[in-house]
C-alpha cells in the first residue's frame, strides 16, 4: 500500500477524502474518550484521586511520540535508500508533530506527577530520562534542516541523524534502566499495564486510536502542504522563464 | 587500499590541532578554567566537591570535546582536503573515524591524563585517580565519536558550533551515565564493561554515519 502511495498524485487523490475522515472520526473517538474518562471512570484513590484523569492524554501521548520518532526514522531510511521524495515529505511533516507530542507527554506527566509521587521530575526515571532525550532528537532534526539552506541537503542531513538516534534511542534507555536498578529508584511508573480495568482500558484505547488518526489527518495535511509549495514553486520557475 | 592516507589524515589531523598557535592546549584551558569556576559556584566545603568532583570532570570532559571538535570538518571543507579524500578509493568513513581519533590523541587524552591533578584539586579522595582514568578515557573516545557525527552534520552549515551541541549531547548520556556509576562502584563492578561497551558500539556506528555526513558536506 505504502508504494502505491509512494506516487505523489495517488497520495494527493487519497489524502484529499483521508484527511477529513482521520479528523472527523478521530474527534468523535477522542471525545467520547475524554467524556468517559473525565466524567463518568471513577477515580482510583491509589493513581491520586481525579489527577489520574490525565491518563487519558498523557498515556497516548507518550505512546504518538514514540510512534511518531519511529516514523520519521523509517521515512527518513526510506529516503535516503530509495530517494522517494513523498518519504522526506513525510518525515519533515512528522517531525514538528512529534516534538509537540513529546513536549505534551512531559508536561502531562510532571503534572500528575507532582500530586501523586511528590514530585515534577525524577532523573532516575528511565522513561522520563528517555523522552526527554527523543524531544532533543526531534529539536536536534527540526533544528538541522532548518540550518541547511539547501532541501536536498537538509533531507540527507536529517535522515543520518533519525537514523543514528533510531540505533541510539534502545542504548540510553537500556543505560537509564541499569542506573535506575542499581540506584534502586522509586518504581513509580509500574502501577498502569495489564493490570488495568476494563473500564479504563477502553477509553484509553479509543482516546488513543483517536489521536491517532487526528494526528494521521495532520501529518497528510502538512505533506499537502508541502507539495502545494513545491508545485506552487516550479510554476513560478516555469512562469520566470517564459516571461 | 593502502594505510598511507590513513596516516596521512591522523597526521594532518593531528598537526592541524597543533597549527594556529598552541591549538591542542584551548581545550587543557578549557578543562582547567571548568574546574576552576565549580568551587566559587557550588561553595569549597570539601564534603560538597568531593561528592560531585567525579562528575565535574565528567561534564568538564564533554564539553571540552565539544570545543574541540567544532572546527575539525568544517577547515576541511574549505580548504578543500574532504574533495581530496572523497576522490581516494579509502573509505570515507574510516578516514573520518581516523581523523576523530587523532584528535581525541591530541585533545581527549592530554585532559583524561590530568584529570588525576584535577581531582585532587576538587577534594576527591585520592585512591582510585589512577584506574579511575581508564572510565575517562573511554568515554572520552566515545564522547569524541557522537561529537564527530555532529561536526561531520555540521561541516554543511555555515555557523554549526551550537547545532553540534544539541545534536551531539543527548548521545553523551550512555557514557556518561556508565561513567558516573563506573567511578561510584569502582572498576571492579559491572558498570565498567557496559562503559567499554556503549564505546565499542559508538566505535562501530559513528564511523558510518560520519562518512555519510561528509559525503553529504562535499558535494
Amino acid at each position: 500500500m505504502i508504494s502505491y502511495l509512494a506516487n505523489p498524485k495517488r497520495f494527493m487523490s487519497m489524502s484529499s477524502w483521508a484527511i477529513p475522515v482521520g479528523y472527523g472520526l478521530g474527534v468523535l473517538l477522542f471525545a467520547w474518550s475524554l467524556y468517559r474518562g473525565l466524567f463518568v471512570v471513577p477515580a482510583d484513590a491509589a493513581q491520586g484521586g481525579d489527577i489520574m484523569r490525565a491518563m487519558f492524554i498523557h498515556v497516548p501521548s507518550a505512546w504518538l511520540c514514540m510512534g511518531l520518532y519511529a516514523a520519521l526514522a523509517v521515512s527518513s531510511f526510506v529516503w535516503f535508500i530509495w530517494r522517494h521524495e513523498l518519504a522526506d515529505v513525510a518525515a519533515r511533516a512528522i517531525a514538528p508533530i512529534g516534538a509537540g507530542y513529546t513536549a505534551l507527554c512531559l508536561a502531562t506527566g510532571s503534572i500528575w506527577g507532582k500530586p501523586t509521587w511528590g514530585t515534577w521530575w525524577l532523573w532516575d526515571d528511565a522513561r522520563m530520562m528517555s523522552v526527554l532525550v527523543l524531544l532533543f532528537l526531534f529539536m536536534g532534526y527540526i533544528a538541522l534542516r532548518a540550518a541547511m539552506e539547501n532541501r536536498q541537503k537538509a533531507a540527507r542531513a536529517g535522515a543520518i541523524v533519525a537514523m543514528v538516534g533510531v540505533v541510539n534511542v534502545p542504548i540510553i534507555r537500556f543505560s537509564v534502566d541499569i542506573w535506575t536498578s542499581l540506584h534502586q529508584g522509586p518504581s513509580v511508573l509500574r502501577a498502569d499495564g495489564p493490570a488495568m480495568a476494563d473500564v479504563y482500558l477502553y477509553p484509553l484505547l479509543i482516546g488513543f486510536l483517536g489521536q491517532a488518526l487526528i494526528v494521521a489527518g495532520l501529518v497528510m495535511a502538512l505533506m499537502r502542504a508541502e507539495i502545494y509549495r513545491q508545485r506552487a514553486q516550479v510554476l513560478l520557475t516555469r512562469r520566470l522563464q517564459e516571461a | 587500499m593502502s594505510a598511507a592516507p590513513l596516516w596521512q589524515a591522523f597526521r594532518s589531523a593531528a598537526a592541524e590541532a597543533w597549527a594556529g598557535g598552541a591549538g591542542a592546549l584551548l581545550p587543557l584551558g578549557f578543562f582547567a578554567g571548568t574546574c576552576l569556576l565549580v568551587p566559587f559556584s557550588v561553595g569549597s566545603k570539601a564534603a560538597t566537591l568531593s561528592a560531585i568532583g567525579p562528575g565535574i570532570l565528567w561534564l568538564a570532559l564533554a564539553l571540552a570535546s565539544l570545543v574541540t571538535l567544532e572546527r575539525v570538518f568544517q577547515a576541511d571543507v574549505q580548504d578543500g582536503a574532504l574533495d581530496l579524500w572523497v576522490q581516494l578509493d579509502q573509505s570515507l568513513s574510516v578516514i573520518a573515524a581516523i581523523k576523530t581519533l587523532a584528535h581525541w590523541c591530541v585533545s581527549g587524552l592530554p585532559l583524561v591524563l590530568l584529570t588525576p591533578i584535577f581531582a585532587i584539586m576538587l577534594q576527591v579522595p585520592a585512591d582510585d585517580l589512577v584506574p579511575a582514568m581508564l572510565a575517562y578515557a573511554l568515554g572520552g573516545v566515545s564522547f569524541f565519536m557522537w561529537g564527530g557525527v555532529a561536526a561531520a552534520l555540521a561541516a554543511s552549515v555555515a555557523r554549526g558550533g551550537l547545532l553540534i551541541a544539541l545534536l551531539a549531547l543527548p548521545f553523551y548520556l550512555p557514557a556518561i551515565i556508565f561513567g558516573a556509576l563506573a567511578l561510584n562502584e569502582g572498576l571492579g563492578g559491572t558498570a565498567i564493561l557496559f562503559l567499554a561497551a556503549s564505546t565499542l558500539f559508538s566505535l562501530g556506528v559513528a564511523p558510518a554515519a560520519m562518512g555519510a555526513a561528509l559525503r553529504l558536506a562535499a558535494d
